[in-house]
């Protein structure tokens, strides 16, 4: 609802935000001389994470931590299973951390395939939800779920199961599939690329609302691979840590309307996460496929930079290089001599950064000589994507405002969905509520 | 077959991952159809379209851990024909519920630098403890073909067949080779409900009580035989886990709390408790 109250300022209150995962609204407080002040309101009850894993050990924290999200725990599992093995020197088979890549490109796929096609599509094809839209785009929602299938299937052979797998551990996984266990993934992932290609073909030309900023982008960085489990922490504007060194650039913050921290950089500038900071970033380490269908969408990385709603884009194209690099792997597939490496804890700081689905996600352990976790620090990606929606919703929202009222919401939401933001992740997530003052 | 009305349900999320309800989505061979037969009316995870209600079929996920919480479960009960609990935390608690013998306030001090900025119960509670559930879909996460029949059997009018028996049965049945005493893996296969098809021995694992325990388990006995060779905080600590908070494994989870939160631990009365 729209509210005006007695000093001309507008307040908007727009109800709980749907299609992301997790809860939580939005206000927008306009002032009477057309600034907009926007807070994400994540309202998601406190779960206390970093509470609840201390006394454990490192293997009982893979288990905990993947709790925190059910469409990213691997994720979760990735950058706390490096974290441990960095501070303990445990060497690890190099067809483990292929291995490993596997799984997280099984989450990928299950993740951008369900945002793209299950919760983002619809904003633009004009449906409430994506079983509204397979009334009339059966063929392009069929092709979305088997997309996301064929990621929930390699998370589960890898993995164990889809969500909350259970074969990562320290030192590698309980156990390693078979080569013939991978098999039944080659004709699937063949006819997936395809899809994925003519998806990418397809999300570039849907219209997008105008926008433009400049974020500022950050990423892991690596030379030779798309960033993923490795590499260094990377901005647009130059950074550059070692992926355990996160806190030395950024920092979280409360803010009193949100049960989610935020992080923002030292110099309290927002910064931008995920497949538009990743497909900006390291454009050069696309897969051929990646880059190709890119290349031939003609947006230009201004474009898909500059405007929030190319997310779709970035996110198809990182869609159609997790199952690219997938084919390879299971192509060239060879299980690990040492599935599972002996290791010994060691006292000290375990702290890694890994690239989830929404961006990157830090995670820091103090560690005893035992390996018992005494204090524990996970930095989701949505808490640090948070600020940067609140900039890119207080330079949208003016445009929007004077729309009847359930279009603004619209278009308001529109926006943040564009971020993909895990409410479940980030709290410590959306309705809109728009409040007109000062 | 006759035309009939279709059942209106809702899906809703309180204190948990998302995970049990992207079950659900995760369906892909069947969600099209499930989308023809159900009427989702209430899914905020996946469509746009809102209903308060009134719902034939209400699926709650999560657990009660926030004041606004214990009022909005009253009220989703009594729009809601049938209520069923999917998941650990709606069911017993969740990992989260490993607070209910921690000092709270301390808890989100330690997380939030102002406390008094975040709204949270002391404890966090399964959804039975407040209203009555008419069934209950086990896991951490649910297991996807418990939730087909459980629709199914909504659709059909007759009672879920979900298997209460004990992950160990099912793990004979596959012909694995048993953990516990192959390996000496502190396996909770015989005290936990299955549903999982024995998932974690497969995958060379001790079964770490996702579906939480069975009907009627001997919690005391497989703690005796898994305390051969290890300390009795070794094995009280198995059971604080996602189902920790469930009737069967309260104690031993109370006592690995105090073990490895010494500092935060305060007694959990029945006063606490936010019913």
């Amino acid at each position: 609802m729209r509210t005006p109250t007695a000093d001309g300022e507008r307040h908007f209150d727009i109800g709980q935000l749907t299609r992301v995962e997790g809860e939580g609204r939005l206000d927008l407080r306009v002032a009477s001389d057309g600034t907009v002040a926007a807070r994400l309101r994540i309202f998601e009850a406190p779960r206390y994470f970093e509470r609840l894993v201390i006394g454990r050990r490192p293997d009982e924290v893979l288990d905990i931590v993947a709790r925190i999200c059910g469409i990213c725990p691997v994720a979760y599992q990735m950058s706390a299973v490096h974290a441990f093995e960095d501070l303990f020197a445990v060497p690890i088979d190099p067809a483990v951390r292929t291995l490993r890549r596997l799984l997280y490109c099984g989450e990928w796929i299950e993740s951008h395939a369900l945002h793209i096609f299950l919760l983002h599509a619809p904003d633009f094809l004009g449906y409430a939800s994506a079983l509204e839209m397979a009334r009339d785009h059966l063929e392009l929602v069929g092709r979305g779920l088997g997309i996301k299938k064929l990621g929930n299937r390699i998370v589960s052979i890898v993995g164990g199961r889809p969500i909350h797998p259970v074969s990562p551990r320290v030192g590698g996984f309980s156990r390693a599939p078979r080569p013939h266990e991978l098999d039944e993934l080659r004709a699937p992932l063949e006819a997936a690329i395809a899809e994925a290609r003519e998806t990418v073909a397809l999300v570039a030309t849907l219209e997008t609302p105008p926008s433009d900023r400049e974020p500022r982008l950050v990423s892991l960085r690596h030379p030779s691979e798309y960033p993923m489990s490795d590499g260094r922490i990377t901005s647009s504007d130059g950074i550059d840590l070692a992926p355990g060194d996160w806190g030395e650039a950024f920092h979280e913050e409360q803010v009193p309307w949100s049960h989610a921290l935020q992080a923002r950089a030292a110099d309290g500038v927002p910064y931008l996460l995920g497949p538009t900071a990743r497909v900006s970033l390291a454009r050069e380490q696309l897969h051929p496929l990646a880059r190709a269908a890119l290349d031939a969408t003609g947006i230009s990385p201004e474009d898909l930079r500059r405007n929030v709603f190319r997310s779709i884009v970035a996110r198809a194209v990182e869609l159609l290089h997790a199952l690219a690099e997938a084919r390879e792997i299971v192509a060239d597939y060879q299980p690990p001599l040492v599935p599972l490496a002996p290791w010994k804890p060691r006292a000290g700081i375990a702290a890694w950064a890994t690239e989830a689905p929404r961006g990157l996600l830090f995670h820091r352990y103090e560690v005893d000589r035992a390996g018992t976790v005494r204090r524990a620090q996970i930095v989701p990606p949505t808490s640090q994507n948070q600020a940067a929606i609140e900039h890119d919703l207080a330079l949208f929202a003016p445009e929007v405002l004077d729309l009847p009222h359930d279009e603004a919401t619209h278009r308001l939401e529109q926006l943040i969905r564009s971020y993909d933001p895990c409410i479940s992740c980030a709290t410590h997530f959306l309705d809109l509520r728009v409040e007109h003052d000062r | 077959m006759a035309e009939q009305r279709r059942p209106r349900v809702g899906v809703v999320k309180l204190a948990s991952c998302d995970g049990c309800q992207l079950t659900l989505l995760d369906l892909e061979d069947e969600l099209i159809a499930i989308g023809q037969r159900f009427d989702l009316v209430e899914f905020p995870e996946a469509t746009s379209r809102r209903s308060a209600g009134p719902y034939d079929v209400l699926l709650v996920e999560g657990s009660i851990s926030t004041p606004e919480q214990l009022e909005q479960i009253v009220e989703l009960r009594a729009r809601s024909k049938l209520l069923v609990t999917i998941g650990a935390c709606a069911t017993a608690g969740g990992i989260q519920a490993m607070r209910n013998w921690s000092n709270e306030p301390e808890w989100r001090a330690s997380v939030y630098p102002n406390p008094e900025d975040v709204e949270s119960l002391a404890t966090a509670t399964p959804v039975a403890d407040h209203v009555t559930v008419d069934a209950e879909l086990r896991g951490c996460p649910i297991d996807g073909r418990q939730l087909l029949e459980l629709l199914t059997a909504l659709r059909l009018g007759r009672r879920p067949q979900l298997p209460d028996e004990a992950v160990c049965n099912e793990c004979k049945r596959l012909g694995r080779v048993c953990v516990l005493v192959a390996s000496d893996l502190p396996c909770l296969g015989p005290l936990t409900a299955t549903g999982c098809r024995a998932l974690c021995p497969g995958y060379n694992r001790a079964c770490y009580a996702c579906f939480g325990p069975k009907d009627a388990p001997n919690t005391v006995s497989l703690s005796r035989w898994l305390g051969d060779g290890r300390a009795p905080a070794e094995v009280d600590r198995l059971f604080a886990l996602f189902n920790g908070y469930a009737p069967a494994f309260r104690e031993a989870s109370e006592r690995a709390v105090a073990v490895m939160q010494p500092a935060t631990r305060r007694r959990a009365g029945k006063g606490e408790k936010a019913s």
